[in-house]
């Protein structure tokens, strides 16, 4: 059976073992992601949105283990050893990461880093590589790349190198691209310069891309579709607008009205979600969210409310979806 | 339907935490020790032998020094009260080795506190004042780290005597380099720590700072080198005990016995091993505590 | 490099000079030396002495002269072996300590980082504990316990090798010798190699190169490798270091000819002058090499190589 879906995730968990037990970080996720859309992940740390990735690209510390069905096209390919995994990733499927000044290695210099990637994936001589990566360098906005590919990355500044490495997860031209908070790390000013180059990428290399990030600013301006999670799961689902003015889930609302607006500014305090993320190694029954929900309900500490599609491309894990 | 807080205030009720309970790092650290068997493992066979060694006379029917006229250079015999044989002069090994263990031990421990000393106090003072004097006193903290201390301590041995003090001394100063490095590490960051701003703000001297404030919060490192120390010293000790340059007649020590040991080896085996089983594991026990303790206080992923 | 080169220099110099003005004074307040009044040596010596360190100057212009006498390589004469001056010995036993730490670096080197990286891409398996757990062991057992150890096994025992003895210099006489010297450094660069391994296995830049799927090989090879070698690197200073003390007990157990023998004999005879040379000596080179171990760090570390 043929699908349009680039990327299918059905059920997937991911468990890790820990002095104190098993915590599954990632707890029976299903979404999809169509070619050439981009997919805003939403969530707090803990919720899971990263590991989530890491599970899909094959990534997982050593103390943790996925199950379920991740679907690349058609293939599965959730636990693939990575002899198998390597024909994908950095090829099909990239992912570019929070950090910029660890994600790159010290001691090799950018040429190599990038060359690497053309040489071991499509049989390029390193000149061609290295060709093909200036090229990638100018595109992505770095100035003097046919000098600067020579350096080291210390040499280069925090948004430099993030541009360095959205450059060389698009060097195969790969389908999928998956950003893990890429501007966390940076400043202000440059984390809209970097948000402007991916969009500016995805529209030139129509690439599927993943945003994962906790700030739902970032999703706004660049994401189609939007993904919530909490405490592992997904909890809500649906188009950027219909998130953003007619959100369902109480942590959605929660996350939308903590985020400061200028026309606001005459408000008496900043909003803030009221406790703290839950721990994943004590969740309590029913819904993870029941301690810091304005809406709680006896149902919701005795019952886990499960996603459920309430309109086309629409979802929210909420019992008050019953209710209305 | 009910508000939150009387839920929260019903949960409580019924003994559910409101919320979870943080662990104190040193209780933390304590839990992972004594997860660790070998650490433990270790800690146990060591107080075996502090302890044989603390009650040594009352353990064997001879004295260290004593000469079984009868039975010289044989080996272990369990009618005749000689477990571990005897050495060249008939002397009980057994008794030997636990009185060899009380040199190796105090020689371990006291020069260990001394370098411990001289370690921690310099160290705190350059991390403290920083800036200039900081500099100065590590640039001569380098000079001396590339120095061949053994060779020197040989010397001071050689122009000075074999003098048990000396050694304790000699040893300590050998080791006090790297002790000073970490602790201003430590003192580096810890400076900047509200707390010592707080003590400063209200006029506490800079001296009662370092002694109340600095030198316990650098506690974790320093006990962790402490305990890796302590093999260091023993095992230089017994070096220079084997060249012949460490404790006199008529102590001796572990080294003293492998010494005489190597040089009989084929004849008379048991007087080798038995020092120097002692010897490997005491350093072991040591070693596989402090690796222990350093991983407890700050785990990675080893 | 250049500003690093320099600082490394700022500090060896300094060094080389605490050293040679320790032992000129440890040289004069030793009881029993040469310059003590109560002295009872043989006129001969009594004359060489006087000659050599010109006893009747000042002592500052004795410093400049001693200093002066040391860069043209004169340690002045032996007291106790006739004679012979202390550079004319220390010369004789060169080749041989040379040939035996040279080796021992070299063999520590092979094998501690194959079977360190070995142990860390097997991070906490059965072999990882394993070859941890006899590294441990070589780091435990001094080396004065395990060369008469080897010698008992393989000489007497398995009677494959000669117990002690140089013979001609063959190679037969070498291989415990080198072995015995060269243990505990395998234990220690292997369990620095598996630490540093592990962590830099752990780090970042990675987990980007498996993202960017390429072959364990290569990541390992290329990417883990330099951040992993590094602190080896830092540690051949005080690695050599370790081996120069080791030989002076290494080569009396085992009959060797070199200047570590001639070393403990000097100890033991209080032959002053041979042993302030042999240490003079003996921190020079290591001076020297922890020097040159750091000019290769900062080649190696690309973040100094750019300063």
């Amino acid at each position: 059976m043929t699908t349009n879906h680039i990327l299918t995730v059905e059920n997937l968990t991911a468990r890790f073992q820990t002095p104190d037990g098993e915590v599954a970080a990632v707890n029976n996720v299903n979404f999809h992601l169509d070619p050439g859309e981009t997919l805003g992940v939403v969530g707090e740390s803990g919720s899971g949105k990263t590991q989530l990735f890491m599970s899909i690209m094959g990534l997982l510390a050593k103390n943790g283990t996925s199950s379920g069905s991740v679907r690349y096209k058609d293939s599965e390919i959730l636990n693939l050893p990575a002899r198998e995994l390597n024909k994908i990733r950095g090829v099909s499927m990239s992912m570019i990461f929070q950090d910029p000044m660890t994600s790159l290695n010290p001691y090799l210099k950018i040429s190599k880093q990038m060359t690497e990637v053309l040489v071991e994936h499509r049989g390029m001589s390193e000149a061609e590589a290295l060709k093909r990566a200036i090229a990638m360098l100018d595109r992505v906005g770095i100035p003097g790349a046919a000098q600067r590919v020579h350096m080291y990355p210390h040499e280069f500044s925090g948004g430099m190198r993030q541009r360095v490495m959205i450059a060389m997860a698009l060097l195969c031209d790969p389908e999928v691209l998956i950003a893990d908070e890429p501007t966390t790390a940076l400043d202000v000013t440059v984390q809209a310069q970097i948000l402007d180059l991916l969009r500016d990428l995805q529209k030139d290399f129509n690439t599927a891309t993943v945003m994962i990030t906790h700030d739902l600013g970032v999703v706004a301006g660049l994401c189609d579709r939007v993904m919530v999670m909490y405490g592992g799961r997904v909890v809500e689902t649906g188009s950027v607008r219909d998130i953003y003015y007619d959100s369902h889930h109480p942590y959605t609302e929660g996350l939308l009205k903590s985020m400061p607006r200028i026309d606001h500014a005459n408000e008496e305090s900043l909003f803030a979600i009221p406790g703290q993320p839950p721990n994943l190694q004590n969740l309590p029954t029913g819904c993870a969210y029941q301690e810091r929900c304005g809406y709680v309900m006896d149902r919701c500490c005795a019952e886990r409310p499960v996603l459920k599609v309430f309109d086309q491309g629409r979802a929210s894990a909420c019992f008050r979806e019953d209710g209305q | 339907m009910m508000n939150k807080s009387e839920k929260t205030a019903i949960l409580e009720a019924a003994g559910a935490p409101a919320e979870i309970e943080g662990r104190s790092l040193w209780r933390d650290a304590r839990i992972r020790l004594f997860r660790n068997k070998a650490a433990v493992g270790s800690m146990i066979i060591l107080g075996i032998i502090t302890l044989l060694a603390i009650f040594a006379p009352l353990l064997s029917p001879y004295a260290y020094d004593q000469i079984d006229w009868g039975y010289i250079q044989e080996g272990p015999n369990w009618e005749n009260g000689h477990i571990f044989g005897t050495d060249g002069n008939g002397r009980d090994l057994f008794i030997r080795v636990l009185y060899g263990a009380r040199v190796s031990l105090a020689v371990g421990l006291l020069a260990t506190s001394v370098s411990l000393a001289i370690g921690v106090t310099y160290g705190a003072v350059a991390g403290y004042f920083g800036g200039k004097v900081d500099n100065i006193m590590m640039r001569f903290v380098d000079v001396l780290y590339s120095l061949p201390f053994m060779f020197f301590v040989i010397m001071l041995m050689v122009v000075f005597g074999r003098n048990i003090f000396l050694i304790f001394v000699a040893l300590g100063a050998v080791e006090w380099l790297t002790m000073a490095r970490i602790v201003r590490g430590q003192t580096l960051s810890l400076r900047r720590r509200e707390f010592i701003e707080a003590a400063h703000a209200t006029g506490v001297s800079n001296f009662k700072i370092i002694f109340r404030h600095i030198i316990p919060n650098v506690l974790g490192p320093v006990i962790v080198y402490m305990t890796l120390t302590i093999p260091q010293v023993i095992l230089t000790e017994s070096f220079l005990s084997f060249l012949g340059l460490g404790v006199q007649e008529p102590l001796t020590s572990w080294g003293v016995l492998i010494s005489e040991g190597a040089k009989v080896i084929e004849a008379s085996t048991w007087m080798l091993i038995f020092p120097a089983l002692f010897l490997a594991l005491t350093l072991f026990c040591f070693n596989f505590i402090g690796d222990g303790l350093r991983d407890a206080l700050d785990p990675k992923d080893r | 490099m250049l500003s690093y080169a320099i600082r490394r220099l700022l500090i060896a110099i300094p060094t080389l000079f605490i050293v040679i003005t320790v032992a000129f004074f440890m040289m004069r307040i030793a009881p029993g030396g040469p310059f003590d009044q109560e002295r009872a040596l043989p006129p001969e010596i009594e004359k060489n002495i006087k000659a050599a360190y010109d006893l009747d100057k000042p002592l500052i212009e004795q410093y400049a002269i001693y200093i002066g006498k040391l860069f043209q390589g004169d340690f002045g004469p032996s007291i106790k072996i006739r004679d012979f001056s202390v550079a004319e010995l220390i010369m004789a036993g060169a080749p041989a300590s040379m040939q035996l730490g040279l080796s021992a670096i070299a063999i520590a080197l092979i094998f501690g980082v194959g079977f360190g990286t070995y142990a860390a891409l097997r991070q906490n398996s059965a072999v990882d504990f394993a070859v941890m757990g006899v590294a441990m062991i070589g780091i435990a057992i001094p080396n004065f316990v395990m060369a008469p150890l080897l010698s008992l096994v393989f000489g007497l025992y398995l009677s494959i090798l000669p117990t002690a003895g140089w013979g001609d210099g063959e190679i037969q006489y070498k291989i415990l010798p080198i072995i015995a010297l060269a243990l505990p450094q395998i234990a220690y660069i292997a369990r620095l190699t598996r630490g540093s391994m592990v962590e830099v296995l752990h780090s970042n830049y990675i987990r980007t190169a498996r993202a960017k799927g390429l072959r364990e090989t290569l990541v390992v090879n290329r990417h883990a490798i330099k951040g992993a070698l590094l602190p080896v690197v830092s540690y051949l200073g005080p690695a050599t270091a370790a081996v120069m003390t080791g030989s002076v007990v290494i080569e009396s157990i085992f009959g060797v000819p070199g200047i570590g023998t001639y070393f403990i004999k000097a100890a033991l005879n209080r032959d002053y002058p041979l042993v302030m040379g042999v240490v003079i000596v003996y921190a020079v080179m290591i001076i020297m090499l922890n020097f040159l171990v750091d000019m290769v760090y900062g080649l190696l570390d690309p973040k100094l190589k750019s300063r």
